[in-house]
């Protein structure tokens, strides 16, 4: 069936003319039909609008152009403004934003071919890790419906998992895309920081934010990282150096790859779930590699100084939305503050507010110090830790998450619980390096992610080392039931 | 009554005459239609991210090198949040513990003739907010965001300044200089040029400052000049009378010359400032710099200098002609003409009829009816004795409405000076004739009729005889 066909293959039927775009288009758009009201993936579908790009790839292959993306159907995470689309960020805030412009990542998968079937859900502005902060409504875990996708990148990794399109776009700002792609048995690629343009991606915390690719395998994701990637004269923070053949880097040996087992993540790891790391790690051996465990003994305090950092910005980011200018805006305000206070009040969900409140919280005059700066401090500790590290080893391996999927309602009603799912992928964000989730395995009949991260701009290295592992298992190849 | 000192400090803030904002690419002109010059940047649309306009950066650069301060070589972009409508982002872009600048100084001519250094604590780039707008709109207030993200520098002073007086001839060499260095228009109407007074008093001889009040959005000097002796005079009599000054930020009410609480301290935002993570820091080399540094003109204090030791001119001479880059190039163009013995004539004439023919027509140098070369022309005619200083001003009055050169106007009007010593002497012996009476009173020794007899020649001759030769002349036949 075409689902389970790879990237690689579709767009090799496209080029020989075999299936149309049109007909790929109708393909997946049926399984959105189908599997989606259970799954809730999708905010918005924009059938009418695939259909249309489809038939102007299909007149691009006609003319004989060709590209390993052209005419290949994508599901875009709603935090991508799509211009003419709305784009509502999870939001009840933008549930009535309509994009003026294009994101420069949807830009560039446009310009590559790609055909937009619709905008995933997630966690609301990406505040979240089981997608049930979103206020469309949680999205659902194909391998298990009453499993929470995990976040916030929930409904793209839902999608990718349930083969309702051959690629997702994700952001991961604290592991919103490896988390997710763990928990689904999906791959899920966060690229360094500046890799990959934020512009026309809503803010959460720019400073850790960074635009990424879900997809069922290594070399799926390549070219569209490819696409993605590059300077952009429009995001300030993104990096003007050149982007390597992703695609290309995939063949390229493991021997003498050097390993790092990362001490830090396995205290206190579910023998099961460390099982399956170091099953992954005999993969590696058995391919040339060399392992060493190493440590970032500041990497403990990931997490609390995300949890500062993090809402520090996001408290700024979401300012905007005031009920002034678009997005929600309160019935009858009977001044500037109630219009200010109710829109707000109104607009944005619990878990926004909470991190708005921290945040504020954490900037305010006599809180500045000991909470920002100091944070600001650890955080250069961490980078500096990985710095170190990667002075011994290529690639350090871990776990993605500390657990499978858990239950729907499990943990939404404590926070701290929720923030520790992320305890192993936020590292990668306050050091800004790229990471990858692949599937490595089942606990309880539920997928597992296996970590890897790498030095700054290490994507091709990354993808190289993810894709020898996903030659040597199957991991990746095994759909949820119901779904194949 | 205790001695009192008045301490104040100015923030100037200076917009920046770049072509687009400081953070987007929407054009910075003025008075265009509300929110026609405001892009999805400048809106705050979700997604959307700042990029520095590195014009803007220049002529920070510029500033920093022409007060003789450290440009930094790294600094950093904060966020200063806070909610207002003419805010969109929720944030206002700006730089707070890095700026571009720092401590830099200036030099202002007080009253005396004393020179006075100003200390400039820093100078920081940051974007403007937009406006508010409630006339014509029933029960609603519009938002104009055409300002929105236009680049200020604003320029913060140490309390240095001791009067009034003193702070305006800060701000209005500040004006001097954003305009010889090309960065700021100037234009106070528009509000391209404004500042916040920081306005303290203490009896004298104390050390410690007293408590201030911020005075906010001044943009005429006289304003900055009023409010701050509204002021001043505000807080002494307050704590004469047994009171003391709150730290508030006022407004200056231009209509009843006043100064209006706006907010107490307490009642002040937390601005919670931290960098802003869209925007890398700020990173100069010396090479940029120094390049800079090559761009810079001539500045005020170096072309008042050397007029006055160039050009002989008194040090008052040369502030004035130096004011402006305009009208000291102007000064230098009709000087190269005439020659450099005859810069004193230039410059009468100069800040004398050019001055004053600008300001009757509301006109500025660069479009003055009168070009240096015409003018020159108009100069060595006095100087070659053709006409006299008095005649070249009604010479210099035509050719300002006619546009004609000095010869054309001269010969036309029949203007040109007697200076046949024999014409000249007919004339005179006719007058002596004609009044017996002050020939008498003239010798026996009421001197100040001289000025008469020549008055009575120059009548006769419709002022044309020249002043030197009919001196003499007079002289001679009057004590003959």
């Amino acid at each position: 069936m075409l689902h389970n066909l790879s990237v690689g293959e579709l767009a090799e039927r496209l080029n020989s003319r075999e299936v149309s775009s049109v007909e790929l288009t109708r393909h997946f758009l049926a399984r959105i039909d189908r599997f989606s009201p259970a799954l809730n993936a999708l905010i918005t579908l924009t059938a009418d609008r695939a259909l249309a790009d489809a038939a102007a790839a299909d007149l691009r292959l006609g003319r004989g152009e060709r590209g390993p993306l052209l005419g290949i159907p994508l599901i875009h995470k709603d935090i991508f403004c799509t211009d003419g689309v709305r784009t509502s960020c999870g939001s009840r805030m933008l549930d009535n934003f309509i994009a003026p412009y294009d994101a420069t990542v949807v830009t560039r998968l446009k310009a590559a071919g790609t055909v937009m079937l619709g905008k995933a859900n997630m966690d609301e502005f990406a505040m979240g890790s089981s997608n049930e902060t979103s206020y469309y409504g949680p999205v659902k875990n194909p391998w298990n419906l009453n499993k929470v996708p995990g976040g916030s990148s929930g409904g793209s990794a839902a999608a990718a998992a349930a083969r309702l399109a051959p690629l997702t776009t994700g952001t991961d700002t604290g592991g919103s895309i490896r988390q997710p792609a763990a928990l689904t048995g999906t791959t899920g690629v966060k690229p360094t920081y500046g890799r990959v343009s934020r512009y026309g991606m809503i803010a959460f915390a720019s400073s850790l934010d960074q635009a990424g690719v879900l997809a069922r395998s290594v070399a799926d994701a390549a070219p569209a990282l490819q696409a993605m990637a590059g300077f952009d004269p429009r995001d300030s923070t993104s990096v003007d150096a050149p982007v390597p053949d992703y695609t290309a880097a995939l063949a390229r040996p493991l021997k003498g790859l050097k390993i790092g087992l990362l001490r830090e993540f396995f205290v206190g790891l579910e023998a099961r779930n460390a099982a399956l790391i170091h099953d992954a790690l005999k993969v590696y051996q058995e391919l040339g590699a060399t392992t060493k465990e190493v440590s970032l003994p500041h990497l403990p305090a990931s997490v609390p100084t995300y949890y500062v950092v993090a809402p520090a910005e996001c408290s700024s980011n979401l300012s905007r939305f005031d009920g002034v200018r678009y997005g929600y805006r309160c019935e009858n305000p009977h001044d500037l503050m109630d219009l200010y206070k109710r829109s707000r009040g109104e607009g944005f969900g619990a878990e926004v507010k909470r991190r708005i409140m921290t945040g504020t919280y954490v900037l305010s005059a006599g809180y500045f110090d000991a909470y920002y700066l100091k944070a600001q401090r650890v955080r250069r500790l961490i980078v500096d830790d990985f710095r170190a590290a990667f002075t011994q080893v290529d690639l350090l391996i871990g776990p993605t998450t500390p657990t499978p999927a858990f239950d729907i309602g499990a943990k939404i009603d404590d926070p701290v619980t929720m923030y520790l799912n992320d305890i192993y992928t936020i590292g990668a964000n306050l050091a800004g390096l790229p990471g990858l989730s692949l599937p490595c395995g089942f606990v309880d009949g539920l997928p597992m992610g296996l970590q890897l991260i790498g030095p700054h701009f290490s994507e091709d290295r990354l993808l190289c080392a993810g894709h020898g592992y996903q030659l040597a298992t199957d991991w990746h190849r095994r759909a949820p039931q119901g779904y194949e | 009554m205790a001695d009192w000192e008045v301490v104040i400090g100015l923030e100037i803030h200076a917009q920046l005459a770049t072509k687009s904002k400081i953070f987007s690419g929407s054009a910075t002109a003025y008075g265009a239609p509300p929110n026609t010059q405001a892009d999805l940047v400048d809106l705050a649309y979700p997604g959307v991210l700042p990029v520095l306009n590195g014009e803007a950066v220049r002529m920070a650069v510029k500033f920093g090198l022409a007060v003789g301060a450290k440009v930094a070589q790294r600094s950093v972009f904060a966020r200063k949040n806070y909610f207002y409508p003419d805010l969109p982002k929720g944030y206002q872009i700006s730089q707070y513990e890095l700026p571009i600048v720092a401590h830099g100084t200036l030099k202002i001519v007080l009253d005396d003739g004393a020179v006075k250094t100003i200390g400039i604590t820093r100078a920081h780039l940051e974007e403007d907010a937009g406006k508010s707008l409630h006339e014509g709109l029933a029960n609603a207030s519009g938002i104009d965001l055409n300002r929105a993200g236009t680049p200020l520098l604003e320029i913060v002073s140490e309390p240095d300044m001791r009067s009034a007086k003193e702070a305006v001839a800060y701000m209005k060499k500040i004006h001097t200089l954003v305009r010889y260095l090309e960065i700021c228009d100037g234009n106070m109407q528009e509000g391209s040029f404004r500042c916040d007074a920081n306005v303290s008093v203490r009896p004298k001889g104390r050390e410690k400052l007293g408590t201030r009040a911020e005075i906010k959005n001044l943009n005429s000097f006289r304003f900055v000049e009023k409010a701050i002796q509204y002021e001043v005079a505000r807080q002494i009599e307050l704590i004469e009378s047994g009171g003391s000054v709150v730290q508030e930020t006022r407004l200056y009410d231009s209509d009843k010359h006043e100064t209006r609480s706006m907010r107490s301290k307490e009642e002040a935002n937390d601005y919670r400032y931290f960098p802003d993570p869209d925007l890398l820091p700020v990173e100069l080399d010396q090479k940029f710099i120094d390049t800079v540094r090559g761009t810079l003109p001539e500045l005020p204090d170096d072309k008042a200098a050397r007029f006055a030791q160039g050009f002989a001119l008194s040090h008052y001479d040369a502030g004035v002609l130096s004011a402006s880059r305009e009208l000291g190039a102007y000064f230098e163009a009709t000087v190269a003409d005439l020659g450099a013995e005859h810069a004193k004539l230039a410059a009468n004439w100069v800040m004398g009829e050019v001055s004053s023919a600008l300001n009757r027509d509301n006109l500025d140098i660069g479009a003055a009816r009168v070009s240096p070369q015409q003018l020159s022309a108009l100069l060595l005619r006095i100087v070659d004795a053709t006409i006299s200083g008095k005649i070249a001003k009604e010479v210099f009055e035509a050719m300002w409405s006619e546009q004609k050169s000095a010869d054309a106007v001269i010969e036309a009007q029949g203007l040109k000076q007697i200076t046949d010593s024999g014409a000249i002497e007919g004339v005179i012996d006719a007058v002596i004739a004609a009044n017996p009476k002050q020939l008498a009173e003239y010798r026996s020794g009421k001197d100040k009729l001289f000025g008469f007899f020549i008055g009575q020649v120059q009548k006769a001759t419709g002022g044309k005889a020249n002043p030197a030769q009919l001196n003499e002349l007079l002289k001679a036949k009057l004590s003959s």
